[in-house]
């Protein structure tokens, strides 16, 4: 054994006063830290905890292991260059943070956005939701102990991914959304596969229900734990399917709509209780309303442009290149410097499958913004969190982490 | 339910502490005086007709070389009223002070937290002031526009134990 393992980490108790409770100064009650390489702490997430017993006195979350930096570099980069980077943030939502962005920049710029594009935006972020509910429900339920839900919603979202792939070439990382519309037009297979997922996927979320939603040892794990009244969740900036399990009716599709989401048809599921049970039914139901979304999208796609012919902001497609001087020019200058919105700060929100997230962007009139912002619902979340686990057991703090459904990269950025 | 306008329930209340008032792209931003930003959160939370209850997000901007410097913009939504507003306050660059709203929404905590650690303005009044995303013994302010963006030279194969020495990580 070597020096460094024999010896014992003391600790500097006294950098914990004031985070923790006094009787963890005098020995009274245990501090233990869990993560960063728990595996159901979803990623890198480190968390400080006071224990009396199994029960949680105070917990400390500490981020931070996945801050890369993403705003600051967005910095040095022009417009279009960081959508890339944008997808790298929530990596289970990467078109949702495309579109934040996009729509920030469409509304510094006052570009507008064809109906196709629009159309083909809402059905692709609808997909991501569900793509990310899946993720969020294996991964829950492994946590809680049921390990079989784990593969059967892994392969339901490699057939989401197989759609990515085939509109973007890329399973996740797909920055297919660009200011004014898409990276390209769908191609033909694009709405055979988006129909036979239509007809395929309805039963497996039954499925899902079947093997969780009446199962005596997850309603003991998951009913009345990590309660959080409606006004403590919008005092702590809650959003998403953790506010609406308190029952709270804000969702921003509905409240303040972007891409044209008032011209479809869905419900909001609301939570009673604001417990972890809540906020997993509110998920499951959201899986099958943004199915009636994807459902109405590709039944009424329209035809026409899929990206903005406004030249200024969008370059010319390849083939204009061989015979007009206009296009070679507007090509060579966006390509070279890109393009220089007005001077002046813009906020959008959009509904991301974890809550709002939100995109800032400030620019100075030059091709690279002046300050970028997003603000991220695990973020927020996290922030949260020790309200929630507060007088829970120990093994009870892993379900509520599940619940909020917390992604590192979109909390550290 | 009663709806009062944001901008001049605000001049009535608080006068000179409202500095400017303008409008982009839909978004009103309100500017106003440093000192006065926890009163106005209160009363933007708290007044009947404005009920400002969410706190969406707060955020620093550096606007090296002008001045003064720093920013910081607050993005207030009503859920009652469906509506948003951005209070800002401008704070000097040698001494970038501004009280913290976390008494007011204690959603504030860790954006105060960030602005801190990633721009350096401090938050008097913050229960827990400490850096939240860099390490805790980091030298500097990254998001601050005089902090270097820095690289890392590319390896090759010609070069590598060459690049590898000046690497700054723990060797042996």
């Amino acid at each position: 054994m070597s020096v460094q393992e024999e010896t014992v980490w003391q600790g500097d108790v006294e950098k914990l006063r004031g985070l923790v409770s006094d009787r963890a100064l005098s020995g009274e009650t245990m501090v233990l830290n869990m993560g960063p390489q728990h595996p159901s702490t979803h990623g890198v997430l480190r968390l400080l905890l006071e224990l009396d017993g199994e029960d949680i006195v105070s917990c400390i979350p500490d981020i931070g292991f996945l801050h890369t930096g993403i705003e600051k570099n967005m910095e040095a980069k022009r417009y279009e260059q960081s959508i890339t980077m944008t997808d790298r943030m929530d990596y289970l939502n990467p078109l949702g943070n495309n579109l934040a962005y996009c729509l920030a920049m469409e509304k510094l710029i006052e570009l507008d956005v064809p109906p196709r594009a629009q159309v083909i935006r809402v059905l692709l972020a609808e997909l991501t939701r569900i793509n990310s509910h899946l993720v969020w429900l294996g991964t829950h339920a492994l946590d809680i102990g049921a390990m079989s839900v784990f593969l059967y919603c892994f392969r339901e979202r490699e057939k989401i991914l197989d759609i990515f792939e085939m509109v973007s070439g890329q399973r996740m990382m797909s920055t297919y959304f660009r200011p004014g519309g898409l990276w390209r037009d769908v191609p033909e297979e694009f709405e055979p596969a988006v129909r036979d997922f239509i007809d395929y996927f309805p039963a497996k979320v039954d499925d899902y229900e079947k093997l969780l939603s009446n199962n005596p040892i997850w309603l003991d794990r998951t009913q009345g734990i990590g309660f959080i009244s409606a006004e403590d969740a919008i005092a702590l900036g809650c959003t998403g399917p953790t506010l609406r399990g308190s029952g709270v009716n804000w969702d921003i599709r509905k409240a303040l709509p972007y891409s044209g989401y008032e011209q479809f048809d869905f419900e909001v599921p609301l939570g009673v209780h604001g417990d972890v049970y809540d906020r997993y039914i509110i998920r499951i139901e959201e899986m099958r309303q943004s199915l009636r979304i994807v459902e109405q999208a590709i039944d009424n796609l329209p035809g026409g442009l899929f990206r903005s012919n406004n030249r200024k902001y969008v370059p010319p497609p390849r083939a204009e290149l061989g015979h007009s001087m206009e296009a070679v020019i507007h090509h060579f200058k966006l390509w070279t410097e890109g393009f220089r919105p007005p001077k002046g700060e813009v906020y959008v929100r959009v509904e991301s499958p974890r809550g709002e997230l939100g995109c800032f962007l400030a620019s100075d009139g030059s091709p690279r913004p002046w300050r970028v912002r997003f603000r991220t619902p695990s973020f927020v979340h996290l922030s949260a969190l020790p309200h929630m686990a507060k007088g829970h057991l120990i093994a009870d703090l892993v379900g509520i982490i599940g619940s909020v459904d917390i992604v590192l990269g979109d909390c550290d950025r | 339910m009663t709806k009062l306008d944001p901008v001049e329930a605000l001049q009535a209340a608080f006068g000179d502490a409202i500095e400017d008032v303008s409008t982009f792209r839909g978004d009103t931003t309100v500017v106003v005086s440093a000192a006065k930003i926890a009163d106005i959160g209160r009363y933007c939370l708290q007044s009947e007709g404005l009920e400002y209850n969410l706190l969406s997000d707060v955020t620093g901007i550096d606007y090296y070389p002008q001045e003064p410097r720093f920013a910081v913009a607050y993005h207030l939504y009503s859920l009652p009223h469906n509506r948003s507003l951005r209070l800002k306050v401008y704070l000097p660059g040698d001494d970038p002070v501004v009280p913290s709203v976390t008494p007011v929404w204690p959603t504030a905590n860790w954006f105060e937290r960030e602005i801190y650690d990633l721009l350096g303005v401090t938050f008097t009044d913050h229960p827990d002031l400490r850096r939240i995303l860099m390490p805790e013994g980091w030298d500097g302010h990254p998001l601050r526009k005089d902090y270097p963006l820095g690289y890392e030279t590319v390896q090759f194969s010609f070069n590598f134990d060459e690049v590898d020495r000046h690497k700054p990580y723990a060797k042996e």
